[in-house]
């Protein structure tokens, strides 16, 4: 499989990734060297073949249903570039 | 008195406790070193006021026999472990200029056992790179050159700054991540050890995720015992990472000198690669011969799905990256450009903040995510890694202890050397290390030789899941055998 110029601005869109329209072709190139190497995997029997979800066997460990932590929304505004408050500032999403 | 710098940790240690020298002496010295090779690039952020005072603390801690398992060792901190109060960067645009209020849970364990924070150490961005070529703070410089040339050379990636850090005696010892090889690849370059643990023997709370099945914590060291008493301090469950492993943490050390007498070690014939340079078979020969030696038995194994673990591995690690890193959005932290509208701020703001790498990463980790493709690319590649993964548990259930192979499959080249035209060239330096992170696998890099050149070379032992002791006990046996190495100073 290979993608062509409008797949590349689409997958940027979908990655939020702002793309010029004189970065599509070289993008488009190496995503397709990469595609083209994932390519082999297509001549792996996997018929029957679980996908793997947890490479350590394990149990999903549960933690008590309580709270264990809070009261630090200074630390979590702290880095952002825009705030009021304890409010992260965006431009307008709702009109 | 000698160079405190070119003291082994486990040296440094003995000094500490004999009182022969103080932790602020010990951190002084490397601050200096640090201060003398800033051509290397290693260090991203240096933290001298914060060193001196943790030493002091130490220096106290020791004088009351309280000092723990790493009390006033200095060492230096890869840039993807959050460091409270320090800037933390994953060598990135854009987490900007990123201050954590936490600590990550390893480097929180170092401080715990008394260790001393010099500074925080490059990489390759977000840790995408075999070369530490794509940081946003320039390429590292390996302390290593081929004899008679002045080319700078890369570290490897993605850990290049703390492989050269401690190859080049600026710090003890270092934090580093291993996603795909990125501990193993860059100490073979710079002739240190790294061991990449166990998937889930190091909590990942606190550091910038990649490919979050695929991550793992690790030291890199200039001697297998350096690198064991630094694991033991990093290792250990942590209930805020839920795939840590809650089972207790061995002495590593007392493996080292452990006897390896009977040990089967598996010699897996898909690792001899067409047009493998004649040099790292010698290398592997070499190494079968000394484990033999100590008494080892050699056995060919077959890992019959090998060639297939670096192409799965390009579309898992892309795909959980550009889940991850879809954070980075220029709201909660880091870098923002504007935008008309809250898309293309973010659009705005991730083309401005990521480098081409992780552009490129994020992007064909989307494609392969995406509505109609999931099936063919992403279910297909977990289906191999299953298969990956069943190849080693066949191996192991034949009663192998561990695997030899070698590293990488070349010394270390030049910065710009590799990539440049297609990606790929540089993701197979990672074709002999990928394989142990698609199976969850404790792997470590021992130096073993020299090149033609003069160049580092490293071998890697593949162990069974949480059995690091037996990798310490054979990485010994090669470091008794082959020495150990110091690049002569051009800085």
């Amino acid at each position: 499989m290979s993608v062509d110029a409008a797949t590349v601005r689409r997958i940027a869109h979908l990655a939020r990734i702002a793309v010029s329209e004189d970065e599509v072709p070289h993008l488009q190139g190496e995503l397709n060297a990469m595609l083209a190497f994932v390519e082999q995997l297509s001549e792996v029997n996997v018929e029957g073949v679980e996908p793997m979800t947890s490479v350590t066997p394990m149990q999903m460990k549960k933690r008590q249903d309580v709270v264990d932590d809070g009261e630090i929304a200074d630390d979590i505004v702290a880095n952002a570039p825009a705030t009021e408050g304890h409010f992260f500032l965006v431009p307008k999403v709702v009109e | 008195m000698t160079d405190l710098t070119s003291l082994t940790l486990a040296e440094a240690r003995k000094g500490l406790s004999a009182k022969t020298f103080t932790s602020l002496e010990l951190t002084d010295a490397h601050l200096s070193a640090i201060e003398a090779a800033r051509v290397l690039n290693a260090f991203v952020m240096e933290t001298p006021d914060q060193a001196r005072d943790m030493a002091k603390a130490a220096d106290q801690k020791i004088a009351k026999g309280e000092g723990g398992l790493l009390a006033g060792i200095p060492l230096g901190i890869k840039d993807l472990f959050a460091t409270k109060g320090v800037r933390t960067t994953a060598c990135s645009k854009i987490l900007g200029n990123f201050v954590p209020t936490y600590e990550s849970t390893v480097t929180s364990q170092l401080w715990r056992d008394g260790a001393v924070m010099l500074g925080k150490l490059n990489n390759d961005e977000f840790a995408m790179g075999s070369a530490n070529e794509t940081s946003c703070f320039g390429p590292v410089g390996n302390p290593w050159r081929r004899e008679g040339s002045n080319t700078t050379l890369v570290p490897g990636g993605s850990s290049g700054g703390s492989a050269s850090a401690v190859a080049a005696l600026l710090c003890m010892g270092a934090t580093a991540t291993d996603t795909g090889g990125s501990i193993r690849q860059p100490a073979a370059f710079t002739a240190t050890v790294g061991i990449k643990p166990t998937y889930g023997r190091c909590s990942r709370w606190g550091i910038v995720a990649f490919a979050s099945s695929l991550d793992q914590a690790g030291p890199i060291a200039r001697s297998v015992r350096d690198a064991a008493m630094l694991l033991r301090s990093m290792a250990g469950h942590d209930p805020k990472d839920t795939t840590s492993v809650d089972i207790p943490v061995p002495d590593y050390e007392a493996a080292i000198g452990k006897s390896v007498k009977g040990m089967k070690i598996g010699i897996p014939k898909e690792y001899r690669l067409d047009g493998m340079p004649a040099e790292i078979e010698k290398l592997w020969e070499a190494g079968a011969a000394w484990l033999k030696a100590a008494g080892a038995e050699l056995i060919e194994v077959s890992l019959p799905h090998t060639k297939y673990a670096l192409p799965a591995y390009y579309i898992v690690a892309p795909a959980e990256a550009s889940s991850n890193l879809a954070r980075y959005d220029g709201v909660r932290y880091g870098l923002r450009e504007q935008g008309k509208n809250i898309i293309e701020l973010y659009e705005n703001t991730r083309a401005e903040g990521f480098g081409a790498e992780v552009r490129r990463r994020v992007m064909i980790g989307t494609y392969v995510l995406s509505a109609g493709y999931y099936d063919a690319y992403y279910l297909r590649a977990q289906k191999v890694r299953t298969l990956i993964k069943k190849d080693f548990e066949d191996c192991f259930a034949r009663g192998v202890d561990a695997i030899l192979t070698p590293a990488t499959p070349s010394a270390a080249f030049g910065i710009g050397e590799k990539g440049g035209a297609d990606p790929v060239e540089m993701y197979l330096n990672d074709i002999f290390t990928v394989t142990v992170n698609m199976a969850g696998l404790p792997g470590i890099a021992v130096p073993a030789g020299k090149d033609a050149q003069g160049l580092p070379l490293g071998l890697q032992l593949i162990g069974r899941p949480f059995d690091e002791e037996t990798l310490f006990s054979l990485g010994e046996v090669i470091e008794q055998a082959a020495g150990r190495f110091t690049p002569a100073r051009w800085w």
